[in-house]
């Protein structure tokens, strides 16, 4: 998808100072008319949903899945992690979005918030991958892993885990429920909950941490 | 993943939360607000110490007087700079509008600071009336840093240690021009001494602990 990321209508010294700050490598010049005119369209929607309408917000999240998409990639994200970055994203947007303003580029305020999301994405995974076994050696050292003892010692810890999360408080245990083993978004788990979305992701945390220290003695 | 955590059914979920919502005011007019401020503060200041005590000062030695401009703009613009780093997709660049306002403050406090070397006719500070600059500066820019933040909550700065790095030269920039109406000396190696000091406590204060309270709270 070619878009442009020049602002509708910037402001002067704003748009002198961000000048060489935009997002360059998705922007095709061929294709900047029709670039310039979905940007149009973007913000405009996207200053219709601040005002609370709802068909135009919807719009334009699915208009912004795209551009997210982009700006992960050309940070670095795996393509495993882009759902993550754009579900991120959109719960980002989602929550600041009296921030933009409709004068301005919707597409450079998107990116800015895309490539934050994007680099929390890549710091959590170097966390995790200083934490885990790869793939392919877990294979390797593990490749007897359908045998009927190692199927015993599975369902065992699957035992040992159920009850480690009922054991968790109540708060940790609905959001590990919610998010974890039923594979909810933030947003559907906090509309179901009634719980805010910044609550359930910290009961989640506090979970796993729990849940990691019980079994693996990690603090 | 499975069906729930597509694009489309979050986009959903977050339409249904859909509320209106109240758009963030351009930074030029939040910047004027904070100026308001610290405008009534130095109408009281005045009112006590009236204008003529500054003003002999200032034909005595214009270089103070150009020194106080320079701190008022660098106040002005460092102020302008943390609002607009507040936006997300604003450009890091507004951080170098302060810069050149900072240089003439600090030049014309240096160059008033030789003068006095050179003709040392006036009463220049002694080190107790030095401190008492120190204390009035970092006084006035607790208050005038804590209503900048308060006035930055609803924003959404992604370099909140730069935006607090702006607030913190905004308000001691702000606090040494409120300086000036009551400053009962001239500018000696030790007031400058103490004046540079204050800014850089009020500065490093403000990027240690204004990062943490400008960090994006959404993780």
């Amino acid at each position: 998808m070619s878009v442009s990321l020049t602002a509708p209508c910037t402001m002067g010294l704003d748009s002198v100072l961000s000048r060489r700050d935009r997002t360059p490598s998705i922007v095709s010049d061929t294709a900047a008319p029709l670039g310039d005119m979905q940007e149009r369209e973007r913000a405009a929607w996207m200053a219709a949903a601040q005002g609370g309408d709802r068909r135009a917000y919807e719009r334009v999240l699915a208009s912004s899945v795209p551009l997210i998409r982009s700006v992960a990639r050309r940070q670095g994200v795996v393509v495993d992690l882009l759902d993550d970055v754009v579900q991120e994203t959109l719960l980002t947007v989602h929550r600041v979005r009296h921030t933009y303003d409709p004068t301005r580029s919707y597409d450079a305020w998107l990116a800015a918030l895309a490539g934050r999301r994007a680099i929390d994405a890549l710091r959590s995974q170097g966390r995790r991958g200083s934490r885990e076994v790869h793939d392919e050696h877990a294979y390797d050292t593990h490749a007897d892993i359908d045998d009927a003892t190692a199927a015993t010692e599975r369902e065992q810890e699957a035992r040992r885990l159920r009850e480690a999360i009922a054991a968790l408080p109540p708060g940790q245990r609905e959001a590990v429920e919610q998010l974890g083993l039923k594979e909810q978004s933030l947003a559907e788990a906090s509309a179901q909950t009634g719980r805010q979305t910044g609550a359930l992701k910290v009961n989640l945390h506090r979970a796993m941490k729990a849940l990691r220290s019980r079994f693996h003695g990690e603090p | 993943m499975t069906e729930p955590r597509l694009p489309e059914s979050l986009i959903q979920s977050l339409g249904d939360q859909l509320t209106p919502v109240r758009r963030l005011p351009p930074p030029w007019l939040r910047t004027l607000g904070w100026l308001l401020v610290v405008a009534v503060i130095a109408v009281g200041l005045f009112a006590h110490y009236g204008v003529s005590h500054m003003v002999q000062r200032w034909v005595a030695e214009p270089d103070i007087a150009v020194a106080g401009v320079g701190a008022v703009m660098t106040a002005v613009c460092a102020a302008w700079a943390a609002f607009s780093l507040g936006v997300p997709g604003r450009s890091w660049r507004w951080t170098l509008l302060p810069l050149p306002w900072l240089l003439v403050w600090v030049g014309a406090s240096g160059l008033g600071c030789m003068h006095d070397w050179l003709g040392p006719s006036a009463h220049v500070a002694k080190f107790n009336e030095a401190s008492d600059c120190l204390v009035f500066i970092i006084s006035f820019s607790v208050p005038l840093s804590a209503l900048l933040i308060w006035l930055l909550r609803r924003a959404y700065p992604l370099r909140p240690v730069l935006a607090a790095i702006m607030v913190g030269l905004a308000s001691a920039a702000a606090s040494a021009a409120l300086l000036e109406i009551c400053h009962a000396f001239a500018v000696a190696a030790t007031d400058l001494l103490t004046h540079a000091m204050a800014v850089g406590i009020v500065v490093v204060l403000n990027a240690l602990m204004g990062g943490r309270l400008l960090q994006p709270a959404l993780k």
